[in-house]
């Protein structure tokens, strides 16, 4: 460490007259920036912030559910609840939070000083932000002028007919519409901007194959964005000229099809899965090696991986329509390609098993995050195998074993790297530690939390517990099991105050951090922390994947090995 | 940072900053392509399943003349490319405002044809399943060539006050990316609107 300190020579910023300026003047410098930066923290406060509030939302669900015939919230609500809670948490909360993490990192990442369009960045956040809020408008506009219902009710993949004009009166359908509209632009831009930024502005010397897997990730990401994000616009404007001009494309009695809906939905819904995993498993591909202080193993065909997964999550959208009724052709194929999926996802797991066999792993809060995640992202990926084959679909589709097997993927998967990220990057964007102790009661907390609820969330499930039910009869063997999956949510509750104290405690008050807390390899930390608008004050010239490992070990570089 | 003065070899620098903007804009391109392509395949779909006419076949001639202005303004753009980039300023407004007024009459061919489908035919957006999915897809088209319109004239009021220069040529050159594109597409909508699905 003293020694790549030296190397490093941290630089020295001003931070003084900062806290002098008037609030507004500090409030206007956030809302007119275009530093990625900036951009990236008010991507990941935005979608905390709605993390928050889906949270609670599915919260409200699970107090109706803990135990039959119970009326803490009316079916109208409960139908509404079930929507905002989907449409939050996958347009509001993960969109946000990867491209927040993208923002900040892949520039600091690739030794650049932003990112190829800041303006647009900057753009792009705020239709974002907007999307949101015409969304969480609705609670209170959506009623309108014909005061019928408020927030979308119609399920976050609003099937049709149920949004046409006569199923759905009032504006809360048309929020849904606009919200996911405006976001949608808004994605497209970031997505457009990393791809940009990742192929555009690397630093001198940083290869394609010697970006960090997160950069790579994130490439894959995003260019997987501009193709699946397209066709849900695409379907939202044809449902607009069908509410509004009249229009029949899935308007079933004028030759329009419901189906096609579901098609064109799914082609978006299913490789978004899969955009919001692959940052997870970005997340993952740079903690794991730190905490194992090792390299990736098998850094080439991790990328090989990602981009297989990309390329065949276009082609397994239909195995959400498995009980709509099609083809035994169409059936065959979209199981044999789901279950393809399987394989790269699987030589992932095993690199980074790979990676941390025989390691010296460091137990800390992000390695533990990290490790959880193996476990469960390969039980949700079991699951998920299961779930592929259509005639075992066909008994469990559209029941709680479904439910319990994506949020296996998106909690047990998605938000547990997230959080090892927060962990993870926190020290460098607030230059602040946080507490060990309080870290690892959030950790414990969280997963004992995660799997009351979900482990047996899958047991109503198989025994035939529909989804988006909003109360059921006593007698049929579920009582105790929502119980169970209810009564988790507190744990995880109390887990996640512990994250909160922690970091609110640890901004004001946390050791510093220094520019390298975890002996890391990747440039970012080779900078301040949090690092200068300029981010570096000279451009690095990097000569091999872990260019910080080549200046801490001069007499050993990796670019001897490539 | 230490050990910057080694000399990189050339395979090893990254894509030039410079190329930014193209790459994108082909990022854009890929994103309205994916948009058009769930218009291409609704229509596609719904070919010959409307419940009532009139029918393609009876109603649709092939705008020759509209395209062929659409096509030749794919060449005046680039014409006006390759004068700015050898800073001849007044020969880019030449091709620049040609552009603009082959653009114009694509248009204005649309709206007479829309003229003639609404007011003469009957075929309207709600009218059947037919109307519908050409309006949509027709109209798509339409929207992005009028975007490029704005985007050509504001341009060329820049030009006509005399701020386009040479060293524009590179922002000039993005910005006929997009004008290729929606010439582009135009072969696609073409050939699915009045010769695949008629």
């Amino acid at each position: 460490m003293s020694n790549a300190e030296s190397v490093l020579k941290p630089m020295t910023v001003s931070h003084e007259g900062e806290h002098a300026k008037p609030l507004f003047d500090r409030v206007h410098e956030w809302i007119v920036t275009v530093d990625h930066k900036k951009l990236g923290l008010m991507y990941v406060v935005y979608g905390i912030l709605f993390l928050v509030i889906g949270g609670l939302e599915a919260t409200v669900m699970r107090i109706q559910l803990a135990i039959p015939h119970n009326h803490f919230v009316s079916p109208q609500v409960f139908n509404q609840l079930f929507t905002m809670h989907g449409t939050t948490m996958v347009f509001l909360v993960g969109m946000p939070l990867l491209f927040g993490f993208a923002n900040y990192l892949v520039p600091l990442m690739i030794g650049a000083r932003d990112m190829a369009f800041p303006r647009l960045n900057a753009f792009s956040f705020w239709m974002s932000a907007l999307g949101g809020i015409i969304l969480y408008f609705s609670f209170i506009g959506g009623g309108g002028l014909y005061g019928a219902g408020s927030a979308p009710d119609v399920g976050w993949f609003a099937y049709a007919p149920l949004t046409s004009q006569a199923f759905s009166p009032g504006h809360s359908t048309d929020y849904w519409i606009i919200g996911l509209l405006v976001s949608g632009i808004g994605s497209i831009g970031t997505a457009l901007n990393i791809v940009t930024t990742v192929l555009c502005m690397r630093c001198p010397g940083m290869t394609l194959g010697r970006m960090p897997l997160f950069a790579w990730l994130n490439l894959v990401t995003s260019s997987m964005v501009l193709i699946v994000i397209s066709p849900l616009t695409a379907a939202q404007i044809m449902l607009l000229i069908d509410r509004y001009l009249g229009g029949h494309f899935f308007d079933t009695q004028a030759g329009g099809s419901a189906v096609i809906w579901m098609h064109f939905f799914w082609i978006f819904g299913h490789p978004e899965v899969y955009v919001l995993i692959i940052p997870g498993f970005a997340f993952a591909s740079e903690i794991i090696p730190v905490f194992s202080r090792k390299p990736i193993f098998g850094y080439s065909i991790m990328v090989a991986a990602t981009l297989a997964i990309g390329f065949l999550s276009l082609g397994v959208w239909a195995h959400h329509m498995f009980t709509v009724g099609m083809t035994s052709y169409a059936n065959a194929f979209f199981t044999a390609s789901t279950m393809a999926v399987g394989v790269p996802t699987g030589i992932k797991i095993f690199n980074w098993l790979g990676t941390m066999w025989g390691g010296k792993i460091r137990l800390t809060v992000p390695m533990l995050f990290c490790i959880a995640f193996l476990f469960q992202f390969l039980i949700a990926g079991l699951t998920g195998i299961m779930l592929a084959a259509s005639p075992f679909d066909w008994q469990l589709g559209n029941s709680y074993f479904v439910v319990a097997h994506f949020h296996y993927v998106l909690i047990g998967g998605l938000v547990f790297t997230i959080f090892g990220a927060l962990y993870y990057w926190y020290p460098k964007v607030t230059g602040r530690m946080w507490n060990e102790t309080l870290g690892k009661w959030h950790f414990w907390l969280f997963l004992i939390g995660f799997h009351l609820t979900f482990d047996f969330m899958h047991i109503p499930g198989v025994l035939g517990m529909p989804r988006r039910i909003y109360t059921y009869e006593p007698g049929r063997g579920w009582e105790i099991w929502n119980l169970i999956v209810s009564l988790g949510v507190i744990v995880q509750i109390v887990g996640i105050l512990f994250w909160v104290v922690n970091f609110v405690w640890s901004y004001f008050k946390g050791k510093p951090a220094g520019n390298d807390p975890w002996d890391a390899w990747t440039l970012e930390w080779s900078t301040t922390s949090p690092p200068p608008e300029y981010n570096f004050s000279k451009i690095p010239v990097v000569r091999s994947r872990r260019p910080l490992w080549d200046l801490k070990h001069p007499e050993d570089p990796d670019w001897k090995y490539e | 940072m230490a050990a910057t003065t080694v000399a990189l070899p050339q395979s090893e620098m990254p894509l030039a900053h410079q190329l930014r903007g193209r790459v994108g804009m082909w990022c854009l391109i890929a994103a309205e392509s994916a948009i058009f392509s769930i218009f291409v395949v609704a229509y596609l779909y719904y070919a010959g399943k409307s419940l009532n006419g009139p029918t393609p076949r009876e109603v649709l001639h092939v705008p020759i003349f509209n395209s062929i202005c659409l096509f030749a303004s794919s060449f005046t753009i680039v014409m006006a490319e390759r004068a700015i980039a050898l800073g001849k300023g007044r020969l880019f407004g030449i091709w620049w405002l040609l552009t603009i007024v082959l653009g114009t009459i694509f248009i204005l061919g649309t709206a007479r044809e829309w003229y003639h489908l609404i007011y003469v035919e009957h075929l309207t957006i709600s009218s059947s399943l037919f109307g519908t999915t050409f309006y949509s897809l027709v109209g798509l088209h339409g929207f992005h060539v009028i975007v490029g319109l704005i985007g050509l004239s504001i341009i060329m009021i820049f030009a006509a006050l005399g701020h386009v220069k040479q060293e524009h040529a590179a922002r000039i050159e993005v910005f006929a990316m997009y004008w290729h594109f929606v010439d582009a597409i135009w072969v696609v909508v073409l050939t699915v609107v009045y010769f695949v699905a008629i």
